[in-house]
């Protein structure tokens, strides 16, 4: 209809020039993982690790306090637990890593080998797998195609068929009854063949691990090359996350925290 | 239980309760299972006479094999079979004794619900078993589609029986999502239940939690305070908001009208980016909690001024998409649900509305501050496509009009209040969620912890009806059908 596309083309350009610089992210105003200051501790108090309700953070044996964000559901109940301002909210929201260990606090860094993704670098078809998510993942996977984000500008498509996926983008838990599917997925996809986790579903089981129905993610279910932990990352994060897969733009965390 | 007025039944006094319910034109609106004490199985039966009379509740002590009452009221067929599967209570003449919730093939264990299971993992074995009926005809073309479809979508498997381009036969398979999350809930202090239900479905986190938190603040008998009471209806109508803009959108994909689908979609990330600068999260999560909110929001200064922009650029939208006849075409006739099928097989929401049963918890059972508004209830006679997208579109109005409200009456005051469901206590909480009605049962246990939460969410019964609409129509028009019922797989499965 005529109208139509008059009416587009009324409305301008919609797409945002992020991450080219001077472009918006759309998140203002988003919270992210809680910070977290080791140094404000106080002594013997467990209020945060009483608070998180996915083990996130934990006690260690010399009785410190572990901090894996691969486990975090950005749920903020352990910052407002905190007594002393060790946990604070923040805005980091960009949490994608080639190595489950830069997840937790305090790990050493070492660059991960690249994946030989060159050839891709500008073309990645991307084949999506929900393993029992709560949609939440779905709907921001989704909104990577509004006119906002508009992912195709950069160069990376979903596919309708794994056989012509580059990457597997994998959310939720892994239930029981998608395990089967989720392999014969993967199974059908040509090499070289990736893995993405996203959501913290995917990444460690999240809120809904382990019972009689779920798994633990995609731990010991496939080769993770690639984790996007939050509940549900934004697009904006989603983005961030594949073009660092493909070697366009740096891993900024390190040891769970997320440097310049 | 709390919010509900409670009854006594034998179980064979179930039927003649549930012949003069039917009679008077109320209607049931789940089943469940819990146990009070190890070995003691109880099943509730809630039910609705009339608007703004209580909820009804039947509590039953089953026999070893209970009767079903699904030839009488259709709806509850899903609800006994979850419990067979569940709870391994067997219904007696179920016109459908098969597995819904763990798939054909799991292993043989104790049911997951019972005291005996231990969260053994039950692990189908190879892919999924359906039951079909024999096709002789080899004219016949058969098309299982799922569980991972294409593009982005939830995992669901349909299986097709068509002749030409008219299907004669379909059977959505659902449940791959089944994460086991009531059973979550379990052993947990009340409070905590809040990010378990935040994450039952993510484009209806803040109507879970809305709808849980009332259920324990019901057991507790706590009062919210009044500006709490007014920001949850601001929230809740705020999903409303995107989860209507996000089918509108898509819908309009379906029917290959792009700029449509473009312009939806990014008025729903307006949407969502308004949800995320006012509350930290594009979903309405962390926000919620027993007594109130967790913390005090100022919306007053910049929101409203955005909400009317957003209304100026919804009602162009909605009136062009209401002007293309190529769009309207595929709608209209199409996926007609009938009132009598609505209503039998349990539809609720804007698929129930807009096939002209005139219902909404937010008017006829009012919660949070929605007693004090007034709210428009469009319904539509239809029962089609077209219907439905029309139902969807005067509530995107209505909604909007009701947070102008909400901003303009916003009371100053605390907004939380303290809440301690004694040990034993139970309580119902509902609301009605951009996709219908959506209840949680919640019992506290002698620990006073969670020892059973039960949830009704409003796509396990749409999903009900949906097969009544695809039966006899054809292979072109299912994806739009599909699209305006908009649907979540993962709140039906849970």
């Amino acid at each position: 209809m005529a109208f139509w596309t008059l009416f587009g083309l009324s409305q301008g350009k919609a797409t945002t020039a992020w991450p080219a610089r001077g472009g918006k992210d759309g998140q203002e105003g988003l919270l992210g993982m809680p910070r977290f200051d080791a140094g404000q501790c106080v002594p013997d108090c467990r209020a945060c690790i009483d608070a998180c309700p996915t083990a996130a953070i934990a006690e260690s044996k010399d009785g410190s306090v572990n901090v894996d964000y691969g486990r975090c559901i950005v749920c903020q109940l352990c910052t407002e637990a905190c007594p002393s301002g060790a946990m604070q909210p923040s805005a980091d929201w960009a949490f994608g890593v080639r190595r489950r260990e830069d997840l937790v606090v305090g790990t050493g860094y070492q660059p991960a080998a690249q994946a030989r993704t060159a050839a891709f670098r500008r073309s990645l078809h991307i084949r999506h797998v929900d393993a029992g998510s709560c949609n939440g993942c779905e709907s921001e996977l989704r909104a990577l195609n509004n006119p906002f984000y508009n992912l195709h500008r950069l160069g990376i498509f979903f596919t309708p068929s794994p056989r012509f996926a580059d990457l597997l983008l994998v959310t939720g838990p892994v239930t029981n009854a998608m395990l089967e599917p989720l392999r014969a997925t993967y199974a059908a996809m040509p090499e070289p063949r990736w893995v993405m986790a996203v959501g913290t579903c995917a990444v460690s089981g999240g809120i809904a691990e382990g019972g009689y129905a779920c798994g633990h993610g995609l731990e010991g279910v496939l080769p993770v090359d690639l984790y996007l932990p939050g509940c549900p990352p934004n697009p904006a994060a989603i983005i961030e996350a594949l073009l660092l897969f493909l070697g366009r733009v740096s891993q900024r965390v390190r040891g769970g925290r997320i440097g310049e | 239980m709390r919010g509900t007025v409670l009854a006594d039944i034998a179980p064979n006094g179930l039927r003649p309760e549930l012949e003069h319910l039917l009679a008077k034109g109320g209607r049931t609106q789940m089943v469940y299972a819990w146990y009070p004490e190890p070995g003691r199985l109880e099943l509730r039966y809630l039910a609705s006479a009339a608007a703004r009379e209580d909820f009804r509740m039947w509590r039953c002590t089953p026999e070893a094999e209970m009767p079903s009452l699904a030839d009488l009221a259709p709806l509850l067929g899903w609800y006994e079979r979850e419990i067979m599967d569940l709870f391994g209570l067997p219904f007696r003449g179920h016109p459908e004794p098969h597995h819904l919730v763990l798939h054909e093939g799991v292993p043989s264990a104790p049911p997951p619900f019972s005291p005996a299971a231990h969260g053994e993992a039950l692990v189908p074995e190879g892919s999924l078993r359906h039951r079909t009926p024999v096709i002789e005809s080899t004219e016949v073309q058969e098309l299982p589609f799922g569980p991972v479809r294409a593009d982005v979508f939830e995992s669901a498997e349909f299986l097709f029986f068509y002749l030409g381009e008219r299907i004669i036969y379909y059977q959505p398979s659902l449940f791959f999502k089944h994460r086991g999350m009531e059973k979550r809930f379990e052993g947990r202090p009340p409070a905590a239940g809040v990010v378990l239900a935040e994450r039952v479905s993510g484009v209806g986190s803040f109507a879970h939690a809305l709808a849980y938190c009332q259920a324990v603040e019901a057991a507790a008998e706590c009062v919210v305070p009044p500006r709490a009471a007014a920001l949850r209806v601001l929230l809740a109508e705020l999903e409303r908001l995107y989860n209507h803009l996000h089918y509108l959108g898509h819908l309009a994909g379906t029917t290959t009208l792009k700029v449509g689908e473009a312009q939806g979609k990014l008025l729903e990330e307006r949407g969502k980016q308004i949800n995320s600068r006012l509350t930290g999260s594009r979903f309405l999560r962390s926000l919620l909690t027993p007594g109130g909110l967790r913390r005090d929001l100022d919306p007053k200064p910049w929101l409203g001024t955005m909400l009317e922009a957003l209304r100026e650029d919804i009602a162009e939208y909605t009136n062009l998409l209401e002007h293309s006849e190529s769009h309207l075409d595929r709608l209209i006739g199409t996926g007609v649900l009938e009132r009598e099928v609505a209503f039998d097989q349990g539809a609720t929401g804007p698929i129930d509305r807009a096939s002209g049963v005139n219902r909404d918890l937010r008017r006829d059972h009012p919660y949070a501050a929605y007693d004090a508004l007034d709210l428009e209830v469009p319904v539509e006679q239809a029962g089609d496509a077209d219907a439905r997208a029309k139902v969807r579109i005067a509530e995107l109005g209505a909604s909007l009009a009701l947070m102008q409200r909400v901003l303009l009456l916003l009371p100053d005051g605390p907004v939380a209040a303290p809440v301690a469901p004694p040990p034993g206590s139970e309580g119902l909480g509902w609301v009605e969620s951009p996709r219908g009605t959506l209840f949680y049962a919640v019992h506290i246990g002698n620990d006073g912890k969670l020892a059973r939460v039960k949830i009704k969410s409003p796509s396990f019964s749409n999903w009900r009806c949906f097969p009544f609409t695809v039966y006899d129509t054809n292979m072109m028009d299912y994806a739009i059908n599909e699209a305006s019922f908009g649907l979540t797989i993962a709140g039906c499965d849970r």
